[in-house]
């Protein structure tokens, strides 16, 4: 019993301290000019509410001053050729005729045909990931996965360069043009620079991409309806069709994501893709991107049209892969808010 | 049906479990497992056909996992058993898990239809699974279905909508219909109505009352009054372990052990 007071006491002596604490820590003058600014709020709490709400509005400045900077930075190729400028496939620093036609053609078809091999690797690896893997597994390659994303892209440049492009020169041209004689997509001779790849070096970086976050997004899908399906008497691969059913719109963004990646993506592409600025239908002939072609000829500029007509093809660049990335991030954002 | 008396014959009635004159499922000896805990003991139940069975017990006393055994749901999140299920005169564990299912159909605690699915699609899921498509057929189980689970007059102007359109206590008389439309012989039932309001409750308990004509119902429910409403059998489940098994009406009047009294009476759980 004795003890027991012992410890009371102390307990109280605990709560007055923290009492007076609390006492001395008091708005004292409720009337003060701070105060009226305040309101309820507390002070702390009103800095670090508008500080971070300034640092949020800075980003968001920075992307319009990077647009409004190109802008300002390419009017003299805007004024001269106009729309011309996206539609034409002159590209004359000598004469000063720019038409990026033949790089955005580049750009895109070597970002679709990326797509083409990565869509299917990426979501068959995020459903083996998320559905079938035991988890001694699925963590391991899991990290692998997302370690291919990591690996700096001159690294797959090179990669490229000593690897992937003999092995096209001597192995697969050769044969596609043996196989397929007729083909228009195989003419020309077969450097191993070209096209294919650079579609190959693109899919392979986009792949990590495609599969953690479609993998993420199969993993949204709540196991109540993996369940319904099983207790309906679902088979494994009935069960993952109702949940790539559900994913649908998160696994376009996820893929979309992986577009975004493809398009801007500079170093390796121009490594293995052979830079010249043509519109061929042939994957063996070499081509070129945007973010190649703004690489490349940037410290070559010589005249101020030359480099307006960079800083525009930098500015078709980041149009185009900012409206893609908001249309991805919606897509996904939608398909994860739904289960929550 | 030889099946039956075959499976009273493997079945020993021990002397305190009620008898049945018609036995669906039997369970001898049933453990289950995660990794290497053991959250069901030894348990051995007949569970009588065209009746209800109720199970009930605390949180945590396997009576959950105790239903997700009968049509092997239990091995889906990785768990396993030991010990046998009679279903049709065979182990379950030796029958195909996918056409075990449909006969013993399952329904959730929280209401899970399809959301990119259509009222009508939800109905048939299991049906076009199993690669079942005639359009007249589907649509004659469809009505079928939903006048079964008391929802066709709420729902048959907007079979077309989304699945995930209507009312909680709607969706779950959908996965009731949903589950009916794949013929199962047993419904099985985990804590369906424990996400539901009052009103929708009252209406899955005056449906599952319809159901047990046609079908044999084994409900797990942490609410003792629905266990005392809607069940014929009641099994209470403590730990693990089968602590008491018999009528219903014998149990909430004079439960025989001291735990299922002190249960049913609120002194703990």
């Amino acid at each position: 019993m004795l003890n027991n007071s012992a410890e009371n006491s102390n307990i109280n002596e605990s709560f007055v301290k923290i009492q007076n604490f609390f006492k001395k820590n008091k708005r004292k003058d409720t009337s003060s000019f701070l105060n009226k600014i305040l309101g309820n709020k507390n002070l702390g709490d009103l800095i670090f509410e508008k500080l971070t709400l300034l640092f949020a509005v800075l980003v968001f400045l920075l992307v319009i001053f990077m647009g409004w900077e190109m802008y300002s930075h390419s009017i003299l190729s805007i004024k001269k050729f106009g729309l011309g400028f996206l539609v034409s496939s002159t590209w004359d620093p000598y004469r000063e005729i720019f038409g990026a036609l033949p790089v955005i053609y580049g750009t895109l078809v070597s970002s679709f045909l990326a797509l083409l091999i990565a869509v299917p690797l990426g979501i068959s690896v995020a459903v083996f990931l998320s559905e079938l893997a035991p988890s001694w597994i699925e963590k391991p390659l899991s990290f692998l996965t997302e370690l291919l994303a990591g690996i700096p892209s001159v690294i797959y440049g090179l990669w490229g360069i000593f690897v992937l492009v003999p092995w096209l020169r001597d192995t697969i041209e050769p044969y596609l043009q043996n196989e397929f004689p007729n083909s228009p997509f195989f003419q020309g001779a077969p450097y191993g620079f070209g096209m294919l790849a650079g579609a190959i070096i693109l899919s392979i970086m986009v792949l990590p991409i495609i599969s953690s976050i479609s993998r993420d997004i199969l993993r949204s899908v709540p196991d109540t309806q993996r369940e319904a399906a099983y207790a309906l008497g679902a088979t494994k691969w009935e069960v993952t069709k109702i949940v790539l059913g559900n994913a649908k719109s998160g696994l376009v963004g996820a893929i979309m994501l992986g577009l975004g990646r493809a398009i801007g993506e500079t170093m390796a592409v121009t490594m293995v893709i052979g830079n010249r600025a043509q519109i061929s239908a042939s994957l063996l002939d070499p081509s070129y991107t945007m973010a190649s072609a703004v690489a490349n000829e940037f410290t070559e500029a010589s005249s101020d049209m030359y480099l307006n007509a960079l800083i525009e093809l930098a500015l078709v660049l980041f149009v185009i892969s900012i409206i893609i990335n908001i249309l991805a991030h919606l897509l996904v954002w939608s398909t994860e808010r739904k289960w929550k | 049906m030889t099946f039956n008396t075959k499976t009273n014959n493997d079945f020993e009635v021990k002397p305190s479990h009620p008898r049945h004159d018609s036995v669906k499922i039997s369970v001898n000896n049933l453990s289950a497992y995660f990794g290497k805990t053991k959250v069901l003991k030894d348990i051995s139940i007949a569970i009588p056909e065209k009746k209800v069975l109720a199970i009930i017990g605390p949180s945590g006393c396997g009576k959950s996992t105790f239903l997700r055994s009968l049509n092997r749901m239990h091995e889906v999140v990785g768990g396993t058993i030991t010990g046998s299920i009679i279903f049709d005169g065979e182990d379950i564990m030796k029958q195909d898990p996918v056409y075990l299912r449909r006969k013993i159909g399952m329904v959730f605690q929280k209401p899970n239809p399809f959301p990119t699915m259509s009222i009508f699609n939800n109905v048939v899921a299991g049906l076009k699974l199993n690669g079942f498509h005639n359009k007249k057929a589907l649509a004659e189980i469809v009505e079928k279905s939903l006048i079964q689970a008391a929802l066709w007059d709420e729902v048959k102007d907007i079979l077309h909508k989304s699945g995930a359109n209507i009312s909680g206590g709607q969706q779950q008389r959908l996965c009731i219909a949903r589950t009916i439309a794949v013929n199962p012989e047993v419904i099985l039932m985990d804590e369906p109505a424990s996400a539901l309001d009052p009103l929708s409750t009252t209406k899955i308990e005056e449906l599952i009352f319809e159901l047990k004509k046609d079908y044999t119902i084994v409900i797990v429910t942490h609410n003792m009054q629905q266990a005392a409403r809607v069940s014929d059998f009641t099994a209470f489940f403590y730990m693990g372990e089968l602590i008491e098994y018999s009528e219903t009406k014998k149990m909430f009047v004079a439960p025989v052990k001291k735990q299922t009294e002190d249960y049913i009476t609120g002194r703990f759980g």
